[in-house]
């Protein structure tokens, strides 16, 4: 069998979106018609047309086929243990303030084991943008039932169907303070490509929920086809409803799915509580983090 | 959107022309460039590629708009167009039609 293209007559290099990835990685792990690809190249995109400085630019993520995008992306990267990509961001995020700090993790991974981390950084305001890529379910371990997993759908340790009630991700992450909350699919390239840029420039916890097929295992154990179909899922039945209220935008299984901007508003982050109180208390005894970051430079 | 207006340039607008260049090694096959491609430019060809998938491959030479798309919803990073420096094409329906098919299709949702 022949190749359709000689691989040599495409400088391959040339792809756009090659500043941005560790190219000598490519071609990635995840399967035929995953969709984190998809979000990556918007991610990536998104960078680019915001001409943020990538050396001043970072990326955490935890651990599953969502947490390989640390490892693929061309910036200064961690991936952390399982749920601990919010902790290690904070720190970051503290210790050197000038950084943007983006945060780009599974549905399990942020909102599962890393649930409590999630919800006190949305109720501080931290000053990170998280991306969490949502396939309804533990891809990288075997399909095992996340907190996301909607009512009734398969999953490896749910075979007669899940019974438990998943997160509403937008509401939870608005309820506890979220003050940029958006979800979109990954068919909506162009939409999630601005809600990408609109969080790199704004501050405080920006959060991002994007819906992805995982055809391995959810679409499998759903028998819904590959993540194609689950595409063409998205394409029939994603309703963009920006004014929607977050109580309202919970999804059932193989149901509409409401997608949009949903918050988008300003309040002081942690940062800057932190500087306006301790100046208030102290006066000149205290010294914020200057921009450059401070002490770690000395 | 629903209704698109002819717009008042109608007839100093250039229409796009694009080049797909297909990393074909790099394709795992999903057809999501195939399926969205907004003038159907590409199919999967029934040839393997290294890996044992079916890369995309052009059927409609000269008609790419440029609208890159495909680079951005291919999961894999295998594909992306480059502009073409072309003279103003006599065909300006089809950059409406086009247009319109990418809003019909909701890929730009
Ligand atoms: C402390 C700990 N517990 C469990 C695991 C096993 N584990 C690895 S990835 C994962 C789930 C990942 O799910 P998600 O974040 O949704 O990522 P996906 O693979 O779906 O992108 C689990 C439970 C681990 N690595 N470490
Ligand atoms: S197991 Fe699922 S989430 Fe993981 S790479 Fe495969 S399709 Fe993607
Ligand atoms: S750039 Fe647009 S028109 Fe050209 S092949 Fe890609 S999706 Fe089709
Ligand atoms: S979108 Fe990418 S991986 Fe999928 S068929 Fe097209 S070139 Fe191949
Ligand atoms: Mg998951």
């Amino acid at each position: 069998m022949s190749t359709t293209v000689d691989p040599n007559q495409v400088a391959v290099d040339e792809h756009p979106v090659s500043p941005f990835l560790r190219m000598d990685r490519i071609p990635h792990i995840w399967c035929p018609t995953c969709g984190i690809g998809t979000v990556v190249k918007c991610f990536a995109t998104a960078l680019d047309e915001t001409g943020v400085d990538l050396d001043k630019t970072s990326i955490v993520s935890g651990i599953g086929c969502t947490g390989r995008v640390a490892g693929y992306m061309k910036l200064d990267a961690f991936h952390t243990t399982h749920g601990r990509a919010i902790p290690f961001a904070t720190g970051l995020k503290l210790g050197r303030p000038e950084l943007l700090v983006t945060v780009f993790s599974g549905d399990g991974d942020l909102v599962g084991i890393g649930g409590n981390h999630f919800i006190h950084a949305a109720r501080r305001n931290m000053d990170l943008m998280i991306i969490l890529v949502n396939n309804f379910i533990y891809g990288m371990t075997g399909g095992q039932n996340a907190p996301t997993t909607p009512l009734k759908a398969r999953s490896s340790t749910m075979p007669f169907g899940n019974f438990e009630r998943p997160f509403n991700l937008p509401h939870l992450a608005a309820s506890c303070g979220a003050t940029y909350v958006a979800r979109w699919t990954c068919l909506h390239i162009r939409r999630l490509t601005k809600s990408f840029k609109e969080a790199i420039r704004r501050k405080g916890f920006r959060f991002i929920e994007v819906i992805a097929p995982c055809s391995t295992l959810y679409a499998r154990l759903n028998k819904l086809g590959t993540g194609f179909n689950l595409m063409q899922f998205y394409h029939d039945n994603a309703e963009i409803r920006p004014d929607a209220d977050t109580r309202d935008v919970d999804i059932e299984f193989q149901d509409n799915i409401i997608c949009g901007k949903f918050v988008d508003e300003e309040r002081p982050t942690f940062t800057e509580m932190m500087n306006e109180h301790y100046q208030q208390k102290l006066g000149d005894k205290y010294v914020p983090l200057p921009p450059e970051g401070g002490l770690l430079h000395e | 959107m629903k209704y698109w207006r002819k717009p008042l340039d109608f007839d100093q607008v250039k229409i796009p022309r694009g080049e797909v260049r297909i990393i074909a090694d790099r394709c795992k096959g999903c057809g999501f460039c195939v399926e969205y491609c907004p003038k159907d430019v590409l199919v999967l060809s029934e040839e393997f590629n290294r890996k044992g998938y079916h890369p995309p491959k052009v059927v409609k030479h000269g008609e790419c708009v440029n609208c890159n798309l495909c680079a951005m919803i291919c999961p894999d990073f295998a594909i992306y167009s480059v502009p073409l420096e072309e003279e103003a094409s006599s065909d300006q329906q089809s950059a409406v039609s086009s247009q319109q098919s990418v809003e019909e299709q909701g890929t730009d949702r």
